[in-house]
């Protein structure tokens, strides 16, 4: 029961975020300010990861390869179809879901425990599209770029350790990446990171928006919010996987 | 003025306020007093709308708050400025940023009208320039409740409400803030309706007073008639402290 409960009550809350928001100026601005404030802000530690990440895949698939009847590119190559399928995208959404889920639980929970929402409801704002709605459209509008860069900076991570550990030469590494390559596998994934991008957004405001309580409570509710993000994310990336790749 | 007829609420059941009806007064404070988890909570936020009431009826001036359509109901929050118990100021914006949220969020004011009415406001709750841009988090507790009166009135208010204003401060500052809040009261005729238990307040500043007590009208009356009443509940209530327990015996032996 408790299930649909919270099922029903997220689509409520999806259905006032979605309403038309007081004033566009007003929405514009804090849009800016949550693309800087959640997705600018995460550049930094999706370029950490992605660079360690990308360098020991690179060094893993040439152990995993280590025979002279596979050609050296399968490594270059490996590397690429993982940052491109299912790191960059769904690992890096279970990342951001700790990082900026538990942000916007965080931020959305306090604010309701310290009465904040209700001083937007009591001046008749639509306090759950105010606050969720820039979030949701900064997150799903950054997450794609995210994902583009994570795969860059893996495969730079690739480039820099395979040949640095000697497991691979730098022309192996290229080739190996621009062989058998599959335009597709991008769009499949910027789809996906996209539906990452919503989930990533939502799940935590909605257990930040209707938290109840104090801080222990805000506490409380941040740690559910990014563990049901991640299996949403899970459960998102089979069905979709399923959907758009077989 | 404000007028709540049989108002009734319970949650999960169990009726937290019952029957309730009285008129708050126009260009006066009125107060609602009572124990802790007598239900003057639930009354405020019930006539502000924030917990839907099983029956009754909640009129603002000629308007039944509970009846008017939900496009109405929201052009009419704007004619609503409320104080809440712990100021409720938004952490991410400045003293003058949060003044000025109301403004640009329903008015075409000009960027320099804003920046008058949002000074004017700060000035006469007596917040110095030199505070307009700090941050919630950088103000005395005091300052914090002035600001959050300032950020309620700046739209011009008909009807200000206060959620127990003078909790967690000294009593000094809790002076300047009754004070405040009635002069506000006065100079701009609006009706004022504070939640309290503080019966510092309640002598200072009660011009009406509701007393409730498990969720009903016990009494009400004006901060004159209190220290005469006869009324055993609020009595004990008001008389739990020995300072007011001995401002009645002075009273009564003349």
């Amino acid at each position: 029961m408790s299930f649909f409960f919270h099922i029903g009550r997220f689509f409520v809350m999806l259905k006032n975020v979605f309403s038309k928001p007081e004033k566009h100026r007003i929405y514009l601005r804090q849009l800016f300010y949550e693309i800087e404030n959640l997705g600018v802000n995460s550049v930094g530690i999706v370029v950490i990861i992605s660079l360690f990440i990308g360098g020991i895949m690179t060094i893993q698939f040439a152990y995993a390869l280590a025979n002279p009847l596979y050609p050296a590119e399968l490594v270059g190559l490996g590397t690429r179809d993982t940052l491109l399928l299912e790191f960059s995208s769904t690992m890096l959404a279970l990342i951001m879901a700790g990082k900026i889920g538990s942000n916007i639980t965080s931020e959305i929970g306090t604010m309701r425990v310290t009465e904040q929402i209700d001083s937007l409801e009591i001046m008749g704002i639509n306090s759950a599209s105010y606050l969720i709605l820039p979030k949701i459209i900064a997150v799903v509008f950054i997450f794609p770029f995210l994902y583009i860069l994570s795969v860059f900076f893996g495969l730079l991570g690739g480039l820099f350790t395979g040949p640095l550990a000697g497991v691979i030469t730098i022309p192996e590494y290229v080739d190996g990446i621009k062989w058998l390559f599959e335009p597709y596998y991008i769009t499949f994934s910027i789809i996906k990171s996209l539906f990452f991008g919503f989930l990533v957004a939502s799940v935590p405001a909605y257990f930040g928006y209707y938290v109840q309580g104090g801080a222990l409570e805000v506490g409380k509710a941040s740690t559910k919010a990014v563990v049901n993000t991640n299996i949403l994310i899970l459960f998102f990336d089979l069905v979709l996987t399923r959907l758009l790749l077989t | 003025m404000i007028e709540v007829k049989n108002l009734h609420k319970s949650f999960d059941g169990k009726e937290v306020l019952s029957d309730i009806s009285i008129r708050f007064e126009k260009g006066k404070t009125n107060l609602i007093i009572g124990r802790s988890g007598s239900g003057k909570t639930v009354l405020l936020k019930s006539i502000l709308g924030l917990y839907p009431v099983d029956s009754g009826e909640i009129w603002y001036d000629d308007r039944n708050f509970l009846t008017i359509d939900e496009k109405q109901r929201k052009m009419m929050r704007q004619e609503i400025g409320m104080v809440f118990q712990g100021g409720a100021l938004f952490d991410s914006s400045t003293v003058e940023g949060n003044v000025r949220f109301p403004l640009d969020m329903f008015t075409r004011m000009t960027a320099k009208e804003k920046e008058n009415r949002v000074a004017f406001c700060l000035e006469h709750v007596n917040i110095e320039k030199r505070a307009f841009k700090l941050f919630p988090s950088e103000i005395s507790g005091g300052m914090q409740k002035r600001v959050a009166i300032a950020r309620a009135i700046a739209l011009n208010p008909k009807y200000l409400f206060c959620d127990e204003p003078n909790s967690g401060l000294d009593p000094e500052t809790a002076t300047v803030i009754d004070e405040l809040i009635q002069n506000l009261t006065r100079e701009f005729q609006m009706t004022t309706i504070i939640n309290t238990h503080d019966m510092n307040s309640v002598i200072e500043i009660g011009e009406l007073i509701l007393f409730i007590s498990k969720g009903r009208k016990e009494w009400v009356g004006t901060k004159n008639e209190i220290l005469h009443s006869n009324n055993h509940t609020l009595n004990d209530f008001i008389f739990a402290n020995k300072l007011y327990a001995q401002m009645r015996r002075d009273v009564e032996e003349g």
